[in-house]
């Protein structure tokens, strides 16, 4: 027992109205890889928060190498050898890497010296670097590199990753697992926050879970399965998604063929992108983060025009149409940027409410808002979705991302659209709300209407969509029928193997190109 | 007129409007707009003015007035950073103040004639032909300005106390994350904006002019603030653009003088016209755009958790 690194005993946090931290005791051996599990708001960050010396406990004790170990300060948390990686990157974009590594060290050494000692330890571990580089020209794979480098340089005991593959390519992951692992066999001890139980899974040698702010179990990741696990952290039984399955009906959203030159040089162009989406149907779009799905899903929202005749919502040309135009013809969009993109940060969720839904649900009249029910309209999404929150009189900055995503998912769903265009519709959601969320995809698909799906998450297009297809520089693989495709397959398609007309590379089941896939669709089903 | 005296007084010109913006791309360096420049200027102007007059020493007149735009200026330090009021709002309030305060206390001061200001004595130097008068040959505040100048920017470049200024204004929550005081930081730049608008102001009264008006920085204030955007934030770019502002209103005098018939407004107005096509060029590309200007500049920072 006196072997272990970091010990917490009743650590306890109360912010007004919430228990944020209820007696939560663990502890951490040197080198072990610990993970803190728990549904959004149980209170994991502000745990984390408090270990490295950001927040105040109220009550408990931490011990440290068994010294008694009371952070003011980052600083000071940085100074006993407690490093962290942070969910929103911490990092300065118009600063070079040189200089973010710097800001975040004690004494950081002269320039040239910490350009010498960043390349040394970015070989070491396997982690790219240039250190002149301005950060804001990185990848996001990169600026986690960044991150964690700049941790690293410290020779920390103790690495606290707060969700650090949320944002990964499945390729980066493995990169961060080597290094992690590596840490670990040198005796880093890494406190590994994540939703992704499967990870936990694979890397962590220790979970701890909690619930509103209590510790509700510990385990062994690798014991357990990942259903168990995510049942213990919400408590009660999680049911898979019900895949009922609906005739498709007619043709409601269409693209013939679209093309889009590249509107910035971080852009990427489409190039012939065809697909056709029937009522009763979820079509899954997967692939690479930055392979198009950004540009494609700007221009199904309507945020950029498309050429005449490129796009079409049960049968009319909608490519010029503006995105009021197409919610009236009953095209809803989600889009993956929650604040700023899919909701106004600092209005409410009322007013967020009548942002999209204002003309469609009657809650305006001769231009004037009837503002009680727009505060109905929005609570009947918060409860629908279990959205928590106080009421809809929040402000949608301070709901946490989790919560968010189900309000601006839920508020499009709730009033059963035609046709739904969903970018990463369970992005650092937790695993309770994720499954709410594709749920009620599914069932909006099986009610009649045709839903889009954009994600990087493979595992939920396999589970809900009917058809799969992959992005690739620009291009959009055939369609295929998720219940007829392997995974080899799956890599083909990824990887851009089977893009429309590749002719001889392509398998010989593969449906015929473009235009035509509307029809194969049709002779398929 | 020789060119000798159209340089020595297009320097004259440029110092205050100079001293002003290097100390708004301070402040503004930080993150935080203050649009009180003007204000702090006057200020700065009646304080230097006055404890000229009563110390007869000019130098303590020039120390004065950097503690009076000091002072004035963390009235908006605290309004902004403790009580997070607008910095647009509080900046404007702030020039408004400063003209009406500094024409109360600059009462008594009207029609006094200020103690001189010497010039430096370069000895033999400023006898060499051209480049003596032009370099050799003026007062202390002139060399002052560009001494700030060079040291601005080569603490925003070398040292980590720079740097920690620079990453404060380009991502608050992520600097406070790491741990650094961004109030304290903010307070600190929004000083030393004041105190170097205030020895702008006192240039204009105590060596510029000399003379102290109602609201004689006639809107200097306002060109030091363009002259930080016209500079897209670079130190020494800030010394070009005061050159050519400065060179602007030397010209406008001198053509009137002349007798030349180019409309005096148009020259008046010209400053504002260049930065604005300064904006829209480094707008023009969004990348270089989000580069140049502090991420965070004139958002209101509250430390969470």
């Amino acid at each position: 027992m006196t072997s272990a690194l970091l010990r917490l005993s009743g650590i306890t946090k109360s912010y007004p109205g919430v228990r944020a931290n209820d007696d939560v005791s663990f502890e951490i051996a040197p080198g072990e890889i610990h993970a803190l599990l728990g549904e959004n708001g149980a209170g994991k960050s502000t745990l984390v928060k408090a270990i490295y010396g950001l927040v105040k406990p109220d009550a408990g004790q931490m011990t440290l190498n068994g010294e008694r170990y009371v952070p003011a300060e980052p600083r000071a948390a940085r100074a006993a050898g407690v490093a962290m990686v942070f969910q929103h990157f911490s990092l300065f974009e118009a600063l070079s890497v040189a200089e973010n590594v710097s800001l975040g060290m004690e004494d950081p050494p002269p320039r040239r010296r910490l350009a010498a000692r960043i390349r040394e330890v970015s070989q070491a571990y396997g982690l790219p670097l240039e250190p002149d580089r301005l950060v804001g020209d990185l990848s996001v794979g990169g600026r986690q590199r960044v991150e964690i480098i700049r941790c690293l340089l410290q020779n920390p005991r103790l690495l606290i990753m707060d969700e650090p593959t949320s944002v990964l390519t499945p390729q980066e992951v493995d990169t961060l697992f080597t290094t992690l692992r590596k840490l670990s066999a040198e005796c880093t001890a890494i406190l590994y926050i994540s939703h992704k139980l499967e990870e936990i899974r694979a890397l962590c040698d220790a979970a701890t879970i909690l619930r509103h702010g209590k510790v509700v179990g510990e385990c062994v990741p690798a014991a357990r399965s990942a259903r168990e696990m995510a049942e213990m952290m919400v408590g009660t039984d999680l049911t898979p998604p019900e895949r009922s399955e609906t005739r498709p009906g007619a043709v409601m959203l269409e693209a013939r063929a679209l093309t889009l030159p590249a509107a910035t040089q971080f852009a990427t162009p489409l190039r012939e992108v065809s697909f056709a989406v029937r009522t009763g149907e979820i079509l899954g779009i997967g692939g690479v983060a930055g392979n198009g799905q950004d540009e494609l899903m700007a221009v199904l929202t309507g945020e950029t025009r498309a050429p005449a005749g490129t796009l079409l919502l049960g049968g009319e040309d909608i490519a010029l149409a503006g995105p009021s135009d197409r919610r009236a013809m009953g095209l809803r969009t989600a889009p993956e940027e929650r604040l700023g993109h899919a909701a106004a940060p600092d209005m409410s969720l009322t007013e967020n409410m009548l942002l999209t839904s204002g003309a469609a649900e009657g809650l305006l009249s001769r231009g004037f808002v009837r503002w009680a029910a727009a505060r109905e309209a929005a609570e009947k999404v918060i409860e629908t979705f279990d959205v928590r929150t106080p009421g809809p009189a929040v402000a949608a900055r301070a709901l946490s991302g989790g919560n968010l995503q189900k309000f601006v998912v839920g508020r499009e769903v709730v009033q059963s659209p035609p046709v739904f265009v969903v970018n990463q519709p369970t992005w650092g959601v937790d695993a309770a709300a994720a499954a709410t969320i594709r749920q009620a995809l599914m069932t909006l698909a099986a009610t009649g209407s045709a839903v889009v799906v954009v994600s990087q998450d493979l595992d939920e297009l396999l589970e809900i969509a009917t058809w799969f297809a992959a992005m690739n520089e620009g291009t959009l693989s055939v369609p295929r029928r998720v219940a007829t495709l392997s995974l080899e397959e799956i890599g083909l398609m990824l990887g851009g193997g089977e893009r429309p007309g590749n002719g001889p590379e392509a398998p010989p089941d593969a449906t015929p190109p473009r235009t035509q896939a509307a029809e194969a669709a049709r002779a398929q089903a | 007129m020789s060119p000798e005296l159209l340089i020595d007084a297009l320097i004259i010109a440029a110092t205050p409007i100079l001293l002003a913006a290097i100390g708004e791309l301070v402040t503004e360096k930080s993150g935080v707009l203050n649009l009180g420049v003007e204000g702090m200027m006057i200020v700065g102007a009646i304080c230097g003015f006055a404890v000229a007059i009563e110390s007869g020493s000019p130098a303590l007149g020039f120390a004065g007035a950097a503690l009076g735009g000091a002072a004035l200026s963390l009235i908006f330090g605290v309004l902004t950073q403790y009580l997070l009021s607008n910095q647009v709002a509080t900046g404007l309030a702030l020039t408004l103040f400063g003209l009406g305060f500094s024409a109360m206390i600059g009462q008594g001061y009207v029609g006094v004639v200020p103690p001189a200001t010497p010039k430096l004595d370069f000895g033999p130097l400023t006898d060499i032909p051209f480049v003596g008068p032009v370099l050799f040959n003026h007062d202390l505040m002139v060399y002052v300005g560009i001494a700030i100048v060079a040291g601005v920017w080569a603490t925003l470049r070398y040292t980590r106390a720079g740097m920690i200024l620079r990453a404060v204004g380009e991502n608050h929550d992520a600097a406070h994350a790491l741990g650094y005081k961004v109030i304290r930081i903010r307070l600190l730049a929004i000083a030393f904006g004041g105190a170097c608008a205030g020895l702008g102001g006192a240039y204009l009264s105590l060596v510029r002019v000399p003379q102290w008006t109602e609201g004689m920085t006639a809107g200097a204030g306002w060109i030091a603030l363009a002259l930080v955007v016209f500079a897209s934030w670079k130190p020494w770019r800030i010394v070009i653009g005061a050159w050519l502002f400065g060179g602007i209103t030397v010209l406008q005098l001198n053509l009137q003088v002349a007798g030349v018939k180019v409309p005096v407004e148009l020259l008046s107005m010209s400053p504002y016209l260049i930065t604005i096509l300064v904006l829209v060029l480094i707008s023009s590309d969004r990348r270089r755009a989000s580069l140049s200007a502090p991420a965070e500049l004139g958002r209101v920072f509250h430390a969470a958790g």
